[in-house]
């Protein structure tokens, strides 16, 4: 035994088994993606909330209304409905089915179906039903509110809501058109078929469900006959990488067209690598400083200003957080509708102690819980650095992100650092959670409302204000409203936006349209083409 | 689980036995057998309860893995009772192992899927990786070992030393990435991360879930070589850290073989040095490193998680670890149930070896 399995022996055996080394670029026709994607747990439209799961949904499922990847600016345009008209008293929106498009299955694609995927969304009532629960509809009244009638199909709203709200909240992924006959065709007792779409998929989308392997593989192909025209990539494999540097080195080596998490080192990296290149895309996400309003020392309005001025936007951008975030103090993400560029506050210890000074307050502790994320920790211990310098002491306790969010839920952050991802396309979907919390109490549980973790009674005629705003039929009237409610916002609230996200993904060089979805939406591959 | 029936008598002066000395001692296996499925079966209980009340006391909370962050009071209120938390503990464990019992292992809340769909896909790929790291361990750790003893002072005992401490102490992450990017970056010897090409993504017919195996009942050779270029590097790696301690374990064995006795006398009387180790000493160290290499492969069963990371490796480790982070307890209970099961198996299989290997034990 010792002469067969000498370690030589061993070495040359492993070296000839595995000679033909030849690692090619990957094939013309088929997109290869790295990603996380262990953070889906369901791909059925009516429930998926998940990145990872709307990126998939993305591209297998169609929506009423849909924005285009090549022009992201125009907002959303027509898909399955083709054109779509307002009731002049505003409460209801009539839309028109595009003729012809049919599901994967081969069914057409009907406003019947259309009604049906909106009613059985509102019916499962799962995490995303809000999205379009807030418009009035209910598991009860669902049925009489959204109707169809050959090939239209009428929303019937509870208030005039602004056009551009409702058809906004059309393009998430929970308005996903689903395929009627065949879900009905899966159904386990009373789960509309929920249990099937889980794992299964039933869409008229750009693209074909394959397969998903969890914390492994999602596996797409595309869908031939599709409306808009079959695309070009003819298979997509996105595959569960999590580490950048495995990312990276894929990348390099052509196994992979696309690495969708590296960090800002190994993006350094490969922006110096022979064909590869890296695309910035801002995304939706904004990074926040939460100040609770029930520690005695944050809800001081001069410790709010102050902390304003402890961030040392720049230095974190250009270090830990380069390429990853942007310097953005409003709470719309750039990409929205009335988002607001003014970036008011600067670094400025000198400042922040003077504001101190003047209010009187000498010094105080404050101990805190932020989620283990290398971005986050770090960003904590600039501040840190910041604020003892302005005579404030910030204890760090790491945990994990589950434990942050329990405790931030129950109130119990005082200083919370971390991400907010807008739900959906509109304005409302940010405003309503920062700048709107009508109940200040510890009885509300208003858990879902960012104001009320950090114990921030917003002001009255703010709240009135963001209301309104969803009510205001004139598009540029509504993009001021929220302007104005973001500077009042910038002046007295303790919640601090900070940062934007912004998505670097490596690409190999002959990958042309890559879109992740910008600010707005998840990531779109029926334009993507390889060139030579 | 000691053998102490054994005939003081020798077996030259016995008797043939009696018929109700066949019985009883048939009774006594009878017993034997019981009292070890017995004690099994409380272990993996014990284990359950021990995970179970882990898993309920840690601070973090698995109705949100669900619902998700925005999800309102009522939809969060409705998961906590699908899921069965607003029962007392005490039920909820009788519960779940009762549905243990009918094979139900529950859903994972952070896959989605049946728990036992989820292992059926992720043991697998931990199994193939052990048991070629392990391979790759016994074969190289175990001859470095006996010749480490057998030349001590020399040459091969100080690289073995370095080895062995190099493979204790070195961040199995840090040797990981540097592997892939040597092999796999540099020299392109390797595949990259995960168990397969992406061409080869799907295409073999699952039939074990062992990649390798698969392939070869497929007759797909370039399948089998893909995927094998795949494992060979996190393998070799694990192999690394389990030659580190079976190399050290071996040396110590053999050392205290070599000392004694009959070694001596069997030098004495002229045997060559190959015979006296190989024939003599290593048969006396066989038992000790059954039980060795037992542990050493039941600890890479359990996964590893960091090497799983590196190499995006699908396996048992990460589930059970990202589980645990999401307070997924089915998926936790049933990762810890098969864990365990392999643990009591490996522990049996090394007893029975022990009873095999040791001559006195008959």
């Amino acid at each position: 035994m010792k002469h067969l399995l000498t370690p030589r022996a061993l070495l040359l055996a492993s070296a000839l088994a595995i000679a033909p080394a030849a690692y090619a670029e990957t094939p013309a026709d088929t997109l290869v993606i790295a990603t996380d994607i262990s953070d889906i747990i369901s791909l059925d439209p009516a429930q998926t909330f998940e990145f990872s799961g709307n990126d998939v949904n993305r591209n297998t499922y169609d929506r009423l209304v849909d924005f285009d990847p090549l022009d992201m600016e125009a907002g959303f345009k027509p898909a399955l409905a083709e054109s779509w008209e307002v009731a002049e008293d505003g409460m209801s929106i009539t839309f028109t089915m595009r003729e012809g498009v049919t599901f994967h299955s081969g069914n057409p694609v009907r406003a019947e179906d259309a009604a049906w995927s909106l009613q059985r969304a509102v019916k499962l009532n799962k995490t995303p039903a809000f999205i379009l629960t807030q418009f009035g509809f209910t598991p009860e009244n669902v049925e009489e509110k959204i109707t169809f009638d050959g090939d239209s199909l009428t929303l019937n709203l509870d208030q005039p809501y602004a056009p551009s709200f409702v058809l906004n909240c059309l393009t998430a992924m929970i308005a996903s058109v689903v395929d009627k006959e065949t879900v009905m065709a899966n159904v386990q007792g009373e789960d509309m078929g929920n249990t099937w779409l889980n794992t299964n998929e039933a869409g008229s989308g750009a693209f074909q469900l394959a397969a998903w392997r969890p914390n492994e593989a999602v596996q797409l192909t595309a869908y031939e006959d599709y409306y808009q025209g079959a695309s070009e990539m003819k298979r997509v494999i996105v595959r569960n990488v999590a580490e950048s540097s495995a990312q990276r080195l894929l990348l390099e080596q052509g196994d992979i067209d696309a690495a969708r998490n590296l960090t800002p080192t190994d993006v350094d990296a490969l922006g110096s690598a022979d064909g590869v290149k890296i695309q910035d895309e801002p995304r939706g996400r904004i990074l926040y400083m939460g100040l609770s309003q029930k520690d005695e020392l944050l809800s001081n309005p001069a410790v709010v200003q102050a902390m304003k001025h402890l961030v040392d936007y720049e230095g974190i951008t250009g270090s830990f957080l380069k390429g990853m975030f942007k310097t953005h103090q409003a709470f719309l993400p750039e990409g929205y509708l009335g988002a607001l560029e003014d970036n008011p506050w600067s670094y400025d210890v000198e400042k922040a102690k003077q504001i101190l000074a003047d209010a009187g307050i000498e010094g105080g502790t404050i101990t805190t819980k932020i989620r283990d994320l290398r971005e986050y920790v770090d960003t904590a211990q600039a501040l840190q650095a910041s604020m003892a310098e302005a005579g404030l002491t910030l204890n760090i306790e790491q945990m994990t992100g589950a434990q942050v969010l329990d405790a931030y839920r129950a109130r119990e952050v005082p200083i919370f650092l971390g991400e907010w991802g807008p739900d959906y396309s509109d304005p409302n979907t940010n405003a309503a959670t920062f700048a709107y919390n009508p109940d200040n109490s510890d009885e509300a549980q208003a858990t879902g409302l960012l104001a009320w973790r950090n114990s921030y009674a917003v002001p009255d005629e703010m709240n009135k204000a963001t209301v309104a705003a969803t009510l205001e039929q004139d598009g540029e009237k509504r993009a001021q409203m929220y302007r104005d409610i973001q500077t009042q916002y910038q002046q007295e609230a303790p919640i601090i936006p900070l940062f934007q996200r912004v998505e670097n993904t490596g690409l190999q060089e002959n990958v042309q349209n890559w879109n992740a979805g910008g600010s707005v939406t998840s990531v779109m591959y029926h334009q993507v083409t390889k060139g030579e | 689980m000691a053998v102490t029936d054994t005939d003081p008598g020798g077996r030259g002066q016995t008797p043939p036995p009696s018929r109700a000395d066949r019985n009883a001692a048939r009774r006594r296996r009878l017993r034997s057998v019981a009292g070890t499925l017995l004690s099994l079966a409380l272990t993996l209980l014990g284990l359950l309860l021990v995970t179970f009340i882990i898993g309920r006391v840690m601070p973090i909370d698995p109705v949100l893995k669900v619902v998700g962050d925005r999800a309102s009071q009522a939809q969060y209120d409705a998961a906590y009772q699908a899921m069965g938390l607003d029962r007392p503990l005490v039920i909820q464990f009788i519960g779940y192992i009762g549905d243990v019992l009918t094979g139900d292992l529950g859903r994972s809340i952070s896959t989605g899927q049946l728990v036992i769909d989820d292992i059926k896909h992720v043991f697998p790929a931990t199994l193939e990786l052990a048991t070629l790291g392990t391979l790759i361990g016994v074969s190289i750790g175990v001859p470095l070992g006996v010749i480490a003893a057998a030349k001590r002072g020399g040459i091969i005992d100080q690289v073995a030393r370095v080895v062995a401490l190099v493979g204790y102490s070195m961040p199995i992450f840090w040797l990981g990435l540097m592997g892939l990017l040597l092999f796999y970056g540099i020299l392109g010897w390797v595949g990259g991360p995960g168990r397969q090409g992406i061409i080869y993504d799907g295409m073999v017919p699952d039939v074990t879930g062992l990649i390798l195996v698969d392939s070869l009942l497929a007759g797909d050779w370039a399948a089998f070589k893909d995927a094998f270029s795949h494992i060979i590097l996190p393998a070799s790696l694990l192999g690394y850290f389990s030659l580190a301690y079976i190399s050290r374990m071996t040396r110590s064995f053999m050392l205290e073989q070599l000392g004694s006795e009959y070694v001596t006398t069997a030098r004495v009387k002229g045997l060559s040095e190959t015979a006296v180790i190989w024939r003599h000493a290593f048969r006396n160290i066989a038992i000790p490193l059954v039980t060795v290499i037992a542990l050493s492969f039941g600890s890479l069963l359990e996964g590893s998680v960091l090497t799983e990371i590196i190499f995006s490796w699908p396996g048992l480790g990460q589930y059970v670890t990202k589980a645990l982070l999401a307070g997924d307890m089915s998926a936790v209970l049933g990762g810890t149930i098969v864990i365990g099961t392999c643990f009591i198996a490996l522990n049996l299989l090394s007893d029975i070896l022990y009873r095999v290997l040791d001559p006195r034990s008959k």
